[in-house]
């Protein structure tokens, strides 16, 4: 069974504990009591499908499948705004991260997402050495949706390019490695650790 | 004190009244014009030593009516408190030199102004006389307690706690009411996160213990008759023994009864046992008794749905148009009896919008959350119990969508009605709303509740409702007085509410049954005039038998005798005056206040011939609220015109039409009354005064036609404390409809 119909299972029709138990901060949905605070405070408010005052309202009506397969948490800057005015001091932008984290896990997110996959590219990258290889990841994001695109792309901002070599902010040598943290290792045990936790914590759950 | 008329005057030359005012020729004003014996002046009057200079000479019998020509008479109360005299205030800072300019032109006029109001003190000091007190007094320290629920057992405990014996009267066969129905009540401590004990065995534990509370179970009050400090009641059991008390002060708290919810049909109240109310879960919890709740037909809750507003908040006909301001949290609390029994329940909060009133609300709102209560903003639409199981369909208010949703059991929220007896003004009422509406005027109402106080007043058996069938109150200023002096409501009876909010509203009411039955024994009124030990007297001599006075009299004071002479009884008076204002042969007055004491005032103002070009503008302002308005207006040295006489009336129900036919005929040129707001949402202070003086007023009319004047001569407005603008600005309007119309015929 997958991870997702496992869950469907588990839960049933109580969406709201299979958020308390799975989401990062989730145990705060049930306390928004819906002033809206958060949906008028929010700059990308206009381009989401759903604010996080109606996520929370979903979850609690058991929409389970419109939430998570939703584009809507993908969609928070981290701008903190909700944060700051939540008048019952939920830390909704936390929960919009766990939310989108948790879809993601499932395989249930919505696959073309583009924050979803610059995020990706980047955990990726960040792994190789321990640091973030602003090169490679820019290049890779220009070839996200293919190798005729990517070239466009490279083309359409390659006075960018030169600019910032000349600034010496952009070093070519780069594409072949480029520098990493002393300690690479140090850093794969950690996050090895924290994963092994994670796992930890979500097989406990599915028990 | 001596009989004879000794006045008195003293003029203030401080606050800049000795540098913009000819003070010597005040004195000569007072002494030539207004007969004052003397007349002295002082550079601060209400300095120690100014006061001494009068109570010298009020000791040593020069004075018994002191005039004083200072500041406004809400001014310097303190200083200027003299024992055994009348006192008299001229306005001259307030009323003269802080709403005029300092500048020659206006010098003369500001001049006449002050000479004016110094005549006039003296005209209200001539025919003022020291009230002598009642001979009604008495003291009867017993408070009758009406009802035995949450709220009159706190009333009781705390008068007797204070020393003041209470009797109560139940009509059930035991103390409680609908507390003692209830499982738990709400959060009343801080963290407010948990129901809480209903404490009603503890209060009838304090009330069996305590020896000054007498309790009467399955009983009612079935007379009431005499007046604060000394009701006549008689209390009968069902089977109908009588035992007659005497009493000091009433404190009526007959509670609430549940909205009917037979009438929600679109719930399936009627249908299905599984849709209960409020009341009725709590007879399962209490049976439950913190284990798993059980529906009727005995199967484990699993899924309970509150329907907040069931049957309130609505305009539809026979629903109840209020809040209740109880259910929110009440609905919360029950949930929580649920989750406390079993987590796993599904409890679901249908609300529209949560209202958690009292100072730990939100947090018991919180508390309801963290247990896992779910609180949907919805509309219920109706609930099918065609199954065992029912299904709530619903308007999602947040995701605006109609859905449904399974429940077990559906508790409604259906609000609370109050036990008030009939309205004894329901007939007049449903005239009014009739006659406003071009419907047929109906000749009698259906009365469908019983009596609780079974008053022996002419004015009818019960307190007065102010709307929504709750008792009368005056709810900005004096929440828990009724217009039936010396009796108090309290609790659900008075405006909807939860049980705190009872013990606080029985705890008010009995410290103000305790203040009446004090006021009465030393026959002083209570307020807002409060200490006044004047009382209406008449001379029955002049008595047309008319009973426009026992009908005005918005507290019910007054009765009638067998030959239909108004009888009048003094500790129910408030001394408003309404009855003065209403006879048409004026033969009612106080010793302080009488159709003299304010008449002669408007006569001995200086009406200066036609061809003057200065009129004279009268206006009556109600000294509760827009008197203190003017006052504020010359606080903040707004000008009005320098034509303007004022006088403070007690309330506007007591401006007798006489004042105004002889001020025309006297030659002033313009007459504003500004009395309080009337109507649902009155400010009057004496409830009907100002309504009744507007009514009085619409009927001005003919008589300014017979004097061939024009009607604009004559305005009347509701004045709020707040409007200090707008009573210069209403003064200036006349001053200047006046210059548009020209001046008065009448002037000699």
């Amino acid at each position: 069974m997958s991870d997702n119909n496992q869950m469907v299972e588990k839960y049933r029709n109580n969406f709201l504990k299979e958020v308390e138990a799975n989401v990062e901060e989730g145990d705060w949905v049930k306390m928004c009591m819906q002033c809206g605070v958060c949906a008028g405070s929010c700059p990308m408010g206009p381009y989401w499908e759903h604010t996080p005052q109606e996520l929370f309202m979903m979850i609690r009506a058991g929409k389970r499948e419109e939430v998570l397969t939703s584009e809507s948490m993908w969609m928070c800057t981290s701008c903190y705004n909700c944060i700051s005015r939540c008048p019952r001091e939920l830390p909704i932008t936390h929960i919009m991260h766990g939310l989108a984290h948790y879809a993601k896990r499932l395989g249930i997110a919505p696959k073309q997402q583009a924050t979803m996959r610059f995020s990706q590219k980047f955990w990726d990258n960040l792994m190789v050495s321990g640091r973030v290889n602003e090169l490679k990841l820019g290049i890779a994001l220009y070839f996200l949706d293919g190798f005729a695109q990517g070239v466009k792309n490279a083309l359409a901002a390659s006075g960018l390019g030169l600019g910032m070599y000349k600034a010496k902010r952009l070093n070519p040598m780069e594409i072949l490695g480029g520098h990493s943290i002393k300690d690479k290792s140090g850093l794969k045990a950690m996050i090895k650790k924290a994963q092994e936790i994670e796992e930890a914590r979500i097989s406990g759950n599915n028990k | 004190m001596a009989d004879e008329l000794l006045m008195g005057a003293y003029v203030c030359k401080g606050c800049g009244i000795g540098d913009r005012l000819d003070c010597g020729q005040l004195e000569q004003t007072a002494t030539r014009d207004g007969k004052a014996k003397f007349a002295k002046s002082h550079d601060f009057l209400c300095s120690a030593e100014g006061v001494a200079m009068i109570q010298a000479d009020i000791d040593s019998g020069e004075t018994n009516h002191v005039i004083i020509g200072a500041c406004s008479r809400r001014a310097k109360v303190e200083a200027f408190n003299f024992q055994n005299v009348t006192v008299s205030r001229a306005n001259l800072r307030e009323g003269v030199i802080w709403v005029r300019p300092d500048n020659d032109e206006a010098n003369e006029t500001t001049q006449e102004m002050a000479d004016d109001y110094m005549r006039m003190a003296c005209a209200e000091s001539k025919f003022q006389k020291l009230p002598a007190g009642s001979s009604e007094q008495s003291l009867n320290k017993t408070i009758l307690v009406v009802g035995g629920g949450i709220s009159g057992m706190t009333a009781a405990i705390e008068a007797a706690d204070a020393g003041y014996p209470a009797v109560i009267v139940e009509k059930a066969g035991e103390l409680g009411g609908v507390m003692g129905q209830l499982h738990r009540r709400v959060a009343t401590t801080s963290p407010y996160a948990e129901p809480e004990d209903t404490t009603v065995a503890d209060l009838i534990a304090k009330i069996e213990a305590a020896s000054n509370i007498s309790v009467h179970l399955n009983s009612t009050v079935t007379k009431t008759a005499g007046a604060p400090g000394r009701f006549d009641v008689d209390i009968s059991t069902e089977s109908g023994a009588t035992s007659n008390v005497s009493i000091g002060a009433i404190v009526q708290a007959s509670g609430m009864k549940q909205f009917d919810a037979n009438k929600l049909t679109e719930f399936a109240y009627d249908k299905s046992d599984n849709v209960i109310t409020q009341l009725e879960l709590e007879a399962l919890a209490k049976e439950a008794n913190g284990g798993p709740i059980k529906r009727k037909d005995g199967k484990e809750v699993s899924s309970v749905v509150f329907v907040q507003c069931a049957g309130q908040r609505s305009d539809k006909e026979g629903y109840l148009p209020y809040c209740s301001g109880f259910c929110c949290t009440a609905s919360i609390k029950q949930a929580m009896y649920f989750k406390d029994a079993n987590p796993d329940v599904d409890t679901v909060i249908m609300y529209d919008d949560l209202r958690t009133p009292g100072a730990g609300g939100e947090d018991f709102y919180r508390a309801g959350q963290k247990k896992g209560v779910i609180f949907t903003k919805s509309s219920v639409s109706t609930i099918d119990a065609s199954g065992n199981d029912l299904t709530v369909n619903f308007k999602d208010m947040i995701l605006n969508e109609e859905t449904s949703m399974p429940a077990d059991l559906v508790v409604l929220a259906t609000g609370q009605e109050p036990n008030s007896g009939p309205n004894p003004y329901a007939l007049d009422e449903a005239k009014k709303a009739a006659e406003d509406a071009g419907e047929e005027v109906p000749s009698e109402v259906e009365i469908t509740v019983d009596s609780i106080l079974n008053l022996d007043y002419r004015q009818g058996t019960d307190l007065p409702h102010l709307k929504h069938g709750f008792t009368d109150s005056h709810f900005i200023c004096f929440p828990y007085e009724t217009r039936r002096t010396g009796i108090y409501s309290a609790g659900p009876v008075r405006r909807p509410m939860d049980s705190l909010q009872s013990t606080i509203d029985a705890t008010g009411a009995a410290m103000k049954a305790i203040q009446e039955v004090e006021n009465a024994a030393v026959g002083a009124a209570a307020h807002p005039r409060s200490g006044d030990l004047s009382f209406p007297q008449f001379r029955i001599e002049g008595c047309t038998q008319c009973k426009r006075c026992t009908v005005e009299c918005p507290f019910g004071a007054i009765n009638e005798d067998e030959k239909g002479f108004p009888s009048f009884n003094e500790s129910r008076c408030r001394r408003c005056g309404t009855c003065m204002g209403a006879c048409p042969v004026r033969v009612i007055s106080f010793e302080n206040y009488s159709v003299d004491t304010v008449g002669q005032q408007i006569k001995n103002v200086d009406i200066p011939d036609e061809f003057d070009e200065k009129p004279r503008i009268l206006v009556l302002a109600c000294e509760n609220d827009a008197y203190p308005a003017l006052d504020m207006a010359a606080q903040n040295r707004l000008e009005y015109s320098a034509f303007t006489r004022v006088v403070p009336v007690r309330c506007l129900g007591s401006v007798n039409t006489i004042w105004l036919t002889d001020a025309l005929n006297s030659g002033y040129d313009g007459i504003i009354l500004m009395g309080c707001q009337k109507g649902d949402d009155y400010q009057c202070h004496f409830v009907k005064g100002s309504e009744i003086a507007h009514m009085r007023m619409s009927k001005i009319a003919d008589t300014l036609e017979t004097l061939n004047l024009e009607k604009e001569r004559v305005a009347t407005y509701e004045v709020a404390i707040t409007d200090v603008t707008r009573t210069t600005e209403l003064i200036n309007d006349m001053a200047k409809t006046i210059e548009e119309i020209g001046m008065s015929p009448f002037k000699f």
